[in-house]
């Protein structure tokens, strides 16, 4: 297995945010992490990218442990997150950003700064601009392009859709499936329950730090979504 | 019948012992030497100073590097009223106070408008630049410093009746009014930031020293709060100043802003002992005056010991010696956790 | 006599911008005030006279043999003990630097005595260039000359290297460069490293210019802080143009009363912070 949790619990402090998570993502698989504000999928996804350290054996990378690594160790393993807010440096250019994403890790891969350039072309008009001066959607494309820069095995995307327009949203999904086809695995963290579908081969909702449902995107209902995403009866 | 008390047990057993304390440092001039009563009276003021430092940083979140500028001024203001006024040297200890606040009304103005670690070293440069000025001060020895006047110092107010209460000569009598005084200041500032703790004005210190714009949006206002703390540290840290140096009758610039005396030995008093508590800055002057004591002999090996232990107790203790006392012990000789105090509540956990 | 003054405190600004130019880089890459850069200063110089007086090396390539060293102290200073006190709280940090300052000085004292020593320039010592209207010293020239290389170099790696581009991402945001794989604490260690080797550099003109003693630490940080204030967070150009500030207004104020020169430094400091809080030139945001 690619990436796996293990019972995987975190807590800010006296409160807790996660209660025993358990997820698995295969190579080059696509899955959809939903629910709510407040669910805990942030955390699971800070707690995986080692921002929140864990006992080791909560988070296995290809079967082994990796819950007590730095960010920095989880990603020089191939697991690239785009943060959630995007999180651009502003002391960076935008081609800063997207260089900065692969400079610590160098694997061959189909990613580099004319693939990115390719992926979002807008990008490479505004590559000297500071990345702060973009809309938001060209900063959600400058986030992903700069995760991919690393050639990443996995790549975890957090709330991509947030604050974007419908169509900017569309846009920045149609990328995903290349992202795939350069053969990296995907997990999609989304409030946006129709989006995440779409791209998903399995789909994990949580609720209150716990996973309440897991099923393959194609079979789901909206009836069990609504079930394990609002915790009401079915 | 339940009421939010911060009364503990302990803390009723140190308000007795203070109190026993108190009197018994107020008859130990009958009993005890010169030498211990100088001793008595260096490490009075040097906790009056550090209880100060600890209001500020340790409270009021304003880490000063410049509070020399205070003693520095109070001491110099002691003199002026003696030397150019002609006042008792008691009285113009007042001075001292007054000229500290003075000065710390146009400082506050300035340094509150920088942050963090501008902030030290804002008021690190106003010390710098009071120092200057003040060696520019002709009257009283510009750079290389005066002493008081022998008709000034053999005629203090006070000092007749102690020589006759205690059958001691001129000069030992000043060092016993000094630390009388000493004993005065460090009761009345301890006792002080002891209140204002325990107070309201102590929780929206606390609020806003954890969190500014919180603080705000529940009604505190920060800004006033500190102007008080800083002015209030400045006016006591100036008075201070003014009984250390009439104590020693001899200033200088550079003695009365020294910043390794009078910031530095106090900043490692609070850290070692335990910033953020009344009982931290009592432990830190006692380990202090042992290592001075110790290493007196062996020059500036004592300062570079001091500066390690302070490093050190950052690194690996940074809630102090009192820090690691309290917390194995739950030990609280000053409490001012707010505790609902009643009949156990059953069925709880 | 005016433009003599002016030429002459312009020089002068590059000495404390050789000073404060360490002090810049970590204070704008990880906000940490460190209170015992000037004793650091003074403990290079002293490194460099050894340099020059045990083993009859030239004041040059002792400086050049002391930065590798200093790079290294730098370093582990940083890995062992700032490292450690890193964080939302300023206070550590202010006072763990203040206890290794007071170390420093007093380890200095005990080490070579509280004599005042001078690191020998040989015939630069004294030597001037007339340039017509002015003539200025050979010394403060490259003072003024070293300084600006200086601040070139560490622009040209802040601005055209992948670790000046990760100095720069840690800077705004330590756990978003964590997830560009970026190890913020060695990040902050090798920053510290090239600090040291940019105080080396000042120690050797410190030492050279004028007489040294264990004491002067303090005085040194508090110029070097002044020009990193005036000239704004994080900005090299904006520090050279606070040293010079402070150094002309120093000169001016000794033209009027030599008691004056340290005090007009402070004053012109504090009219600065007065207009601009945040400095002249500031780059990135606290």
């Amino acid at each position: 297995m690619l990436l796996e949790t293990r019972a995987l619990t975190a807590s800010y402090g006296q409160f807790r945010a996660l209660f025993g998570v358990d997820i698995t993502v295969a190579a080059g698989e696509c899955v959809a992490i939903i629910g709510a504000n407040g669910a805990g999928k942030s955390t699971l996804m800070r707690s995986i990218t080692g921002v929140i350290r864990n006992e080791p054996g909560m988070v296995l990378h290809r079967g082994e442990p990796i819950g007590a690594l730095s960010s920095a160790e989880v990603m020089k393993r191939g697991i690239a997150m785009v943060p959630e807010g995007r999180k651009l440096f502003p002391s960076l250019t935008v081609e800063e950003n997207l260089l900065i994403g692969g400079q610590m890790r160098k694997v061959p891969g189909p990613w580099n700064l004319d693939a990115v350039y390719e992926l979002f072309p807008i990008l490479r008009e505004r590559r000297n601009n500071s990345g702060t001066a973009l809309s938001g959607g060209q900063q959600q494309m400058v986030a992903i392009g700069r995760a991919l820069m690393s050639n990443p095995e996995l790549l975890l995307c957090d709330e991509i859709s947030l604050g974007l327009a419908p169509v900017v949203i569309r846009d920045i999904y149609a990328a995903l499936p290349k992202v795939r086809a350069g053969g990296a695995a995907i997990v999609v963290v989304e409030q946006d329950i129709g989006k995440a579908l779409a791209v998903a081969d399995r789909v994990y909702c949580m609720m209150e730090g716990r996973v309440t449902l897991t099923a393959k995107a194609a079979d789901v209902s909206r009836q069990q979504i609504h079930a394990a995403y609002f915790g009401e009866a079915a | 019948m339940y009421k939010l008390t911060t009364r503990t047990r302990a803390g009723t057993a140190t308000a007795i012992a203070v109190l026993v304390l108190i009197l018994a440092g107020l008859a130990l001039p009958a009993v005890a030497s010169r030498g211990a009563i100088q001793d008595l009276f260096f490490i009075l003021t040097m906790l009056t100073l550090a209880q100060l430092w600890n209001l500020l940083a340790g409270y009021g979140g304003l880490v000063s590097v410049g509070q020399q500028a205070f003693v520095g001024i109070g001491a110099y203001a002691m003199f002026a009223g003696v030397i150019l006024l002609g006042w008792n040297p008691v009285w113009a200890i007042l001075l001292g106070g007054l000229a500290a606040l003075v000065l710390a009304i146009p400082t506050a103005f300035f340094a509150f408008r920088l942050q963090g670690a501008y902030f030290a070293i804002g008021t690190w440069v106003i010390a710098e630049v009071t120092r200057l000025l003040i060696a520019q001060w002709k009257t009283l020895g510009g750079g290389t410093g005066t002493s008081l006047p022998r008709e000034a110092t053999s005629n203090i107010l006070g000092t007749d009746l102690i020589r006759a209460l205690f059958g001691v000569r001129e000069a030992a009598a000043r060092d016993i009014l000094a630390y009388w005084l000493a004993l005065l200041l460090v009761v009345v500032v301890t006792g002080g930031i002891y209140w204002l703790q325990r107070s309201r004005l102590g929780l929206a210190l606390a609020a806003v020293r954890d969190n500014v714009e919180a603080a705000r949006s529940v009604g505190v206002d920060a800004g006033r709060l500190k102007w008080a703390v800083f002015l209030i540290a400045a006016v006591a840290t100036g008075l201070t100043g003014a009984l250390i140096f009439l104590q020693t009758a001899r200033i200088s610039p550079d003695a009365a802003f020294a910043v390794t005396d009078w910031t530095a030995y106090v900043i490692f008093i609070v850290v070692i002992g335990g910033i953020g508590t009344i009982e931290g800055p009592i432990v830190g002057v006692i380990v202090f005056f042992v290592l001075r004591s110790a290493l007196a002999d062996y020059g500036s090996w004592y300062l570079m010991t001091l500066g390690l232990i302070a490093i050190a107790v950052m690194l690996f203790a940074p809630k102090g010696l009192w820090g690691l006392i309290s917390a194995r012990s739950g030990l609280h000789l000053f409490p001012v956790r707010r505790r609902l105090a009643g009949p156990k509540i059953e069925g709880g956990n | 006599m005016w433009l003599d003054t002016l030429v002459q405190g312009i020089l002068l600004g590059g000495l404390y911008a050789l000073f404060a130019a360490g002090l810049s880089l970590v204070f704008g890459i990880m906000r940490l005030v460190n209170l015992a850069h000037g004793d650091l200063i003074v403990f290079a110089a002293y490194l460099v006279l050894i340099g020059v007086t045990l083993f009859g090396l030239s004041p040059w390539l002792a400086a050049l043999l002391a930065m590798p060293v200093m790079f290294a102290f730098g370093w582990l200073l940083q890995t062992a003990v700032l490292n450690r006190v890193l964080g939302k709280d300023i206070l550590p940090p202010l006072l763990v630097t203040f206890g290794l300052s007071v170390v420093l000085q007093n380890g200095l004292l005990e080490g070579f005595s509280a004599d005042s020593r001078r690191i020998p320039a040989g015939s630069l010592e004294g030597a001037s260039l007339d340039l017509g209207l002015v003539t200025v010293g050979v010394m403060p020239l490259l003072t003024f000359a070293s300084a600006i290389a200086a601040i070139v170099a560490l622009n040209a790696l802040f601005y055209h290297t992948a670790l000046g581009r990760a100095f720069r991402a840690t800077s705004d945001d330590v756990v978003t460069a964590g997830l560009m794989g970026i190890e913020p604490k060695r990040i902050f260690a090798i920053a510290t490293g090239i600090a040291m080797v940019v105080v080396t550099l000042a120690a050797l003109y410190l030492g050279m210019r004028a007489n040294f003693d264990p004491s002067i630490g303090p005085a040194r940080l508090i110029y070097a802080f002044e020009a990193v204030i005036i000239g704004g967070l994080g900005s090299l150009w904006g520090t050279l143009a606070g040293g010079v500030i402070i150094g002309v207004a120093q000169t001016f104020g000794a033209a009027v009363n030599p008691e004056w020169q340290i005090l007009a430094g402070h004053i012109a400091f504090l009219a600065v912070m007065l207009l601009k809080p945040r400095g002249l030139f500031p780059r990135a945001v606290d």
